[in-house]
C-alpha cells in the first residue's frame, strides 16, 4: 500500500505537468493573446500590448508555447504575488480567485454535506425494505429529480420562488453596494443554490447507496451475519452499511475532487460569485492571466482526489492490494 | 430414538416470484435426536436447504413459510424476532456452502468468531477474542493467534470452512445444520472438513443435520438419511439400509446412477424434476418412474413404514415383487 | 439430469445428485425454456416505467422523424403574416399550439424540428463514445502491459478536467485549428459538437469495457479459445463483446441524454452549436427561453425545458430498464 501510495505520488508532479501543458496550449490556441487583449483594452499602445505579450511568455511557434509554458509554470509557483496580472485594469489575479474559491467552497460544502448526510439515509432506509412504499417514493423521486437537468431546476426555482413569490433573493451572495459580512443576509441568498445542488446530490447518492446496499443485503455474509443471530441493526450497520459504502466512497472522493472547479451552472443562474462564474467571465473575456491558475487548481484538485479515492478503496477494502 | 431435539412438522415454504407461486416445500416431517447426525439428500431445488433456512427466518422475504419447527419446544415458525434472534447462533447454528462469501471481507477473521460469541454471551471484548483463538485452534487451524488476524482472503477455502465451523460451535449449540458445507470445495479438503465435523460431533455430542447431494458424504457420515424429491420427504431409513435395501424408487434411481465396479455405464434417472411452480398432483416423481401407474396420479403419497425404512410410495408392495421377481423397466 | 446442469461439476460426478444451485434454480426450473435474450426481454418489459418510458419514447421518434408531416409549420414559417396581424409573442391559441416566439415562429413546429437535431447529436455522439470507449477499452483489457498503463494514463488525463469545463477550453482549442475544423466543421456546427462530445464521452465505456474483459479474461473459455488457436480479434468479437454488451447498451442510452443536456447546457450559456436558419435544436430553443423568462412569456420556457425534462426522463428509465434486463440475477426468487 505504501508503495503504491509512493509510486502514484511520484507519478502525480508528473501527470500534473503534461495535463497542464496541455491546458496551456489549449488556451493559447483557444484564446488568440493578442486579440483577446486589443478586445479587452481598444486604446492600448503597441508598447503595451506587446509588454503584455512578454510579461505572459506569449511566444509565438511551438518553441515559443514550450518556453512560455515553462516560464509561466516557474512563476505560478514562485505565489500569487508572481502570477501575471489580469488582462483588464492589471488587477491581481489572486484575491479574486481567493474570494472565488471560499464562495464555492461555501455552496458546494453546505449542499453536498446536506446531499450526502439525505442521500445515503434515504438510500439506507430505501434498501431496507425494497419495494416498500417509502423505497417506491424515494427511489422515483430521486429518478425525477435526477433527470432535470439542474439549469432547468435552477430557473425554475428562480422564477418561482424569487422573482414571482419574492421570498428569496434571484441572484447574488449579498443585495448590492452591501458592505462586510452579514450571515442572515448570506443564508437568504444561499437557499436557492444549495437547493439546487443538494437536489441533484440527493438523487444520485440516494441512489448509489440503494443499489450498493440492495447488493450487499443479498450477499452471503450477511446473511451469516443473520444466522448469528445479531440484531437487525448490528446486520444492517456492522455488515451492510459498512460494505455497501466502500464503492460510494470512491465516488464521493472523485466528486470532491470536481468541486473546486465550480458548481459551473447554478453560480451561472444565481450570479453566485464562486470558481464557476469565475471562469465564465476569464472565458469570456480570454483572459489568459485568470484563467491558467483556475484550471491548473482545478486540475490539481481532481488528480489529488483521484489519488485518494484509489487509496481510500484499498484502505477499506482489505482484498484490494495495491503494489 | 430419544425426544427429539428439533422437529419438524408439516412445514410448507412457498416463494412469490414474478412468475407465481414457486412450492419449494410441500409438507415435511423431520426429527432430529440430539447426538445424531442426520443426512438429507436430494437434488438442486428438492427444498432441502430452503427447509432448514427456512425454520431459521434466513430465506428472502418474499418466502412464506407455515407448519411447525421447534427446537426444545421453542416453536420457530412465526416466531418474533427476539426469539428468533435467541435461537440462531445459540441454539441452532449453521455453516455454509460457500465459505469465501459467507465471511465478511472486510473484518478479521477473529473478529467474526468473537462477534458470534458476543452476540449471545456477556463477555468483554478481549475475552472474545481470547475465546476466538481457542476455537480457531480447536478446529485445526495452525497458529490460531497470527491468522485470527488475518482476513477471509488470505485463507485456502478448507481454512475458511474451518472458520465458519468455529464459529459455529462458539456458543455450543444444540443443533448444527450444515449446508453443504463440502460443495464449494477440494476433494482431498472436503475429507478434512468431514472429518473436523465428525469430530465435533464426536467429542461435543452435537446433534448435526448435514445437507448434501453427495451420497458418498451421506454413505461416510450420516446414522440416518431423508431423501427429499421436490419439497418432500420420499424416503427415511438408516444410512445402511438405505444404501442396502432402498426401497424408493427415486432412491432406487439414485443409487443406480452412482459408479458401481464392474459397471460400465452409468444409468441417470431420466427426465426432469418437476416445475415447483405447478407441481404435479399425486407423486411428484411419477413421471420419471419406470413404475408409475395410474393410482400415482391421484393422491400425494404419505410416508409410511415398508422392510427397515420409510417410504412414500403407493405401489410400493408391488414394485417390490416385480423387483424381486427380476422384472425391471 | 441434462449435461447443461451437470458440466461444470464433471470433476466430481461420480458420487454427486446434481450440482447444487440453491434457491435460485427454483425458478431456473420454470424459465429454462427461454433463450437469454427471450428472459432478458421480458425483465425489460416488467419494468413499469420503463416501459411507458419506451412507448413514449417511440410515439416522439416517430413524430420527430415525420417532422416535415407531423409540424404544423415550416421551420422559418410565421404563423400569420405580418400583414394580417401581430404574429410574435402570441401565446397558446388554436393558431400556435404552444405559442409563437419573437419572429412569429410557431413553437410547437420548431419544438418537433429541435428535438429531431438534438436527438441526432446525441444518439450520433453516444455511437461514438461507445465504439472509441469500446474500442480502446478491450484494446487495452487484452493486451494488457504498457499498452493498458498508456491508456489508462491516457484516460486519467481526460478525466482529469470536469467535463464542462473540459468541453468550453477544448471547444475554444480546437475550433481555432484549422485542420480539425476542416474535418469535423466550423465551432458552431451539430458535427463539431458531436465531435466534442465524443472526445470527451468515451473514458467511462473504455474503464467498463476494460473492467469487463480483464474478468472475462479470468474465465477459463477465454483460455480454451486461445488454445484452440484464435487470435485476439477473434476473441474480442466472439467472446468478449457478446459477453459485455448489456452494460454497453445501458451505457450507451444514458450517454445519448448526457449528449442532448449537454447540448442545452452549452446553448443555456450560448456556447451550443447554431443549427442554421434553416434548423434548430433544443439547446437553441433553451437558450432563447432565457429571454423569454425574462419577458414574461412563459410557454417560451415552459415547453422547451419540459420537452427535456421529459426526455430526459423517459431515456434514464428506458437505461434503468435496459439494466434490469441485462441483470439476469433478478429471474432469481428475491
Amino acid at each position: 500500500m505504501l508503495r503504491f501510495i509512493v509510486r502514484r505520488l511520484l507519478w502525480l508532479p508528473l501527470t500534473i505537468l503534461l495535463v497542464t501543458f496541455i491546458v496551456y496550449c489549449a488556451v493559447r490556441t483557444g484564446w488568440h493573446p493578442e486579440q483577446t487583449y486589443k478586445r479587452a483594452n481598444p486604446r492600448a499602445s503597441q508598447a503595451k500590448v506587446a509588454e503584455y505579450l512578454k510579461v505572459n511568455g506569449l511566444y509565438k511557434g511551438f518553441t515559443g508555447f514550450v518556453r512560455g509554458y515553462f516560464e509561466w509554470f516557474w512563476r505560478f509557483i514562485q505565489g500569487p504575488d508572481h502570477w501575471p496580472r489580469s488582462i483588464k485594469g492589471r488587477s491581481l489575479v489572486y484575491p479574486p480567485l481567493r474570494y472565488a474559491i471560499f464562495n464555492t467552497l461555501r455552496l458546494a460544502g453546505i449542499s453536498s454535506l446536506l446531499g450526502w448526510g439525505l442521500g445515503l439515509s434515504i438510500g439506507t432506509i430505501a434498501a431496507r425494505k425494497p419495494g416498500s412504499w417509502f423505497d417506491s417514493i424515494a427511489n422515483t423521486g430521486a429518478f425525477f429529480l435526477g433527470a432535470i437537468p439542474p439549469f432547468v431546476s435552477g430557473v425554475a426555482l428562480q422564477l418561482i420562488f424569487a422573482v414571482e413569490l419574492g421570498w428569496f433573493p434571484v441572484a447574488g451572495i449579498y443585495p448590492p453596494g452591501h458592505q462586510g459580512f452579514d450571515l442572515g443576509l448570506m443564508a437568504k441568498h444561499l437557499v436557492l443554490p444549495v437547493t439546487v445542488v443538494t437536489i441533484q446530490v440527493v438523487s444520485a447518492y440516494s441512489r448509489y447507496m440503494r443499489a450498493s446496499l440492495l447488493e450487499v443485503r443479498s450477499s452471503d455474509f450477511v446473511r451469516t451475519a443473520r444466522a448469528k443471530g445479531l440484531s437487525e441493526r448490528a446486520v444492517l450497520f456492522r455488515h451492510g452499511v459498512r460494505n455497501a459504502l466502500i464503492p460510494i466512497v470512491t465516488v464521493l472522493a472523485i466528486d470532491i475532487g470536481g468541486l473546486l472547479g465550480g458548481l459551473i451552472i447554478t453560480e451561472a443562474i444565481f450570479n453566485y460569485p464562486g470558481m464557476g462564474v469565475y471562469f465564465i467571465k476569464a472565458i469570456t473575456n480570454g483572459d489568459i492571466p485568470q484563467l491558467m491558475p483556475y484550471l491548473v487548481i482545478t486540475i490539481i484538485s481532481v488528480l489529488i482526489f483521484n489519488l485518494i479515492a484509489d487509496v481510500s478503496y484499498a484502505y477499506l477494502d482489505p482484498r484490494i492490494r495495491l503494489d | 430414538m430419544t425426544a427429539s431435539l428439533l422437529s419438524l412438522r408439516n412445514l410448507v415454504v412457498s416463494f412469490k416470484t414474478p412468475n407465481g407461486t414457486v412450492q419449494a416445500v410441500r409438507g415435511v416431517d423431520i426429527d432430529v435426536a440430539p447426538g445424531e447426525m442426520v443426512g438429507v439428500v436430494g437434488e438442486s431445488g428438492s427444498g432441502k436447504s430452503v427447509t432448514f433456512l427456512g425454520i431459521l427466518g434466513l430465506l428472502p422475504h418474499t418466502a412464506r413459510i407455515s407448519g411447525s419447527a421447534t427446537v426444545e419446544g421453542v416453536e420457530l415458525v412465526g416466531a418474533s424476532n427476539k426469539v428468533m434472534r435467541g435461537v440462531r447462533g445459540k441454539k441452532i447454528a449453521m455453516i455454509f456452502q460457500d465459505p469465501l462469501s459467507s465471511l465478511n471481507p472486510v473484518y478479521r477473521v477473529g473478529d467474526q468468531v468473537a462477534e458470534m460469541i458476543r452476540a449471545h454471551q456477556e463477555v468483554s471484548r478481549s475475552e472474545a477474542s481470547a475465546r476466538a483463538v481457542e476455537l480457531l485452534d480447536i478446529v485445526g487451524i495452525p497458529q490460531p493467534k497470527v491468522r485470527a488476524r488475518q482476513y477471509p482472503h488470505e485463507f485456502s477455502g478448507g481454512m475458511r470452512q474451518r472458520v465458519m465451523i468455529a464459529m459455529a460451535i462458539a456458543n455450543d449449540p444444540e443443533v448444527l445444520i450444515a449446508d453443504e458445507p463440502t460443495t464449494a470445495l477440494d476433494v482431498t479438503v472436503q475429507a478434512q472438513i468431514l472429518e473436523v465435523i465428525q469430530r465435533i460431533q464426536r467429542d461435543m455430542k452435537k446433534a448435526i443435520v448435514m445437507i448434501t447431494h453427495d451420497l458418498g458424504v451421506i454413505a461416510r457420515v450420516a446414522d440416518r438419511v431423508q431423501v427429499m424429491y421436490a419439497g418432500r420427504v420420499v424416503e427415511r431409513a438408516n444410512v445402511n439400509d438405505l444404501f442396502a435395501t432402498p426401497t424408493h424408487p427415486y432412491t432406487v434411481g439414485l443409487l443406480h446412477s452412482l459408479p458401481r465396479a464392474g459397471q460400465d455405464r452409468l444409468e441417470p434417472i431420466p427426465g426432469r424434476p418437476p416445475n415447483m411452480l405447478q407441481p404435479p398432483a399425486g407423486c411428484a416423481f411419477r413421471a420419471r418412474c419406470p413404475h408409475a401407474a395410474a393410482v400415482c396420479a391421484t393422491s400425494l403419497p404419505e410416508l409410511q413404514p415398508y422392510a427397515h425404512s420409510m417410504t412414500a410410495c403407493v405401489r410400493i408392495k408391488e414394485i417390490d415383487v416385480a423387483a424381486m421377481s427380476g422384472v425391471t423397466a | 439430469m441434462t449435461d447443461a446442469n451437470s458440466t461444470p461439476n464433471a470433476r466430481d460426478a461420480s458420487l454427486v445428485v446434481d450440482t447444487e444451485l440453491g434457491v435460485d434454480d427454483v425458478e431456473a426450473l420454470n424459465v429454462a425454456t427461454l433463450t437469454p435474450l427471450q428472459m432478458a426481454w421480458r425483465r425489460y418489459w416488467r419494468h413499469k416505467a420503463a416501459a411507458v418510458s419506451t412507448v413514449i419514447m417511440a410515439f416522439l421518434l416517430i413524430v420527430v422523424l415525420f417532422a416535415p408531416l407531423t409540424a404544423r409549420y415550416g421551420i422559418n414559417e410565421q404563423v400569420l403574416k405580418i400583414e394580417e396581424g401581430n404574429n410574435i409573442f402570441l401565446s397558446p391559441r388554436k393558431l400556435a399550439w404552444f405559442g409563437t416566439d419573437d419572429i412569429g415562429h410557431d413553437m410547437y413546429s420548431r419544438l418537433i424540428w429541435g428535438i429531431r437535431t438534438s436527438l441526432f447529436i446525441g444518439v450520433v455522439s453516444a455511437i461514438l463514445s461507445v465504439v472509441i470507449g469500446t474500442a480502446a477499452g478491450a484494446l487495452a483489457g487484452l493486451y494488457g502491459g504498457w499498452f493498458d498503463d498508456l491508456m489508462m494514463r491516457v484516460t486519467d488525463i481526460f478525466l482529469a478536467f470536469p467535463f464542462f469545463v473540459a468541453v468550453v477550453v477544448a471547444r475554444a482549442a480546437l475550433g481555432n485549428i484549422k485542420w480539425i475544423t476542416d474535418i469535423v466543421g466550423e465551432i458552431s456546427s451539430i458535427k463539431f459538437i458531436i465531435f466534442l462530445f465524443a472526445l470527451f464521452g468515451w473514458m467511462g465505456v473504455a474503464r467498463l469495457v476494460r473492467g469487463q474483459v480483464l474478468a472475462l479474461k479470468e474465465r477459463e473459455f477465454i483460455e480454451a479459445a486461445r488454445a484452440v488457436g484464435a487470435g485476439n480479434p477473434r476473441i474480442i468479437v466472439t467472446h468478449l463483446l457478446p459477453n459485455s454488451i448489456g452494460p454497453i447498451l445501458v451505457a450507451l442510452t444514458l450517454s445519448v441524454i448526457g449528449a442532448i443536456v449537454a447540448e442545452s447546457t452549452l446553448a443555456f450559456f450560448g456556447l451550443g452549436p447554431q443549427p442554421g436558419a434553416d434548423s434548430t435544436s433544443l439547446g437553441k430553443l433553451v437558450e432563447l427561453s432565457r429571454e423569454g423568462a425574462k419577458q414574461g412569456n412563459w410557454w417560451l420556457v415552459v415547453f422547451p425545458c419540459g420537452a427535456l425534462v421529459l426526455l430526459a426522463i423517459c431515456i434514464n428509465f428506458i437505461g434503468d430498464g435496459l439494466r434490469d434486463a441485462v441483470d439476469a440475477k433478478l429471474d432469481s426468487v428475491k
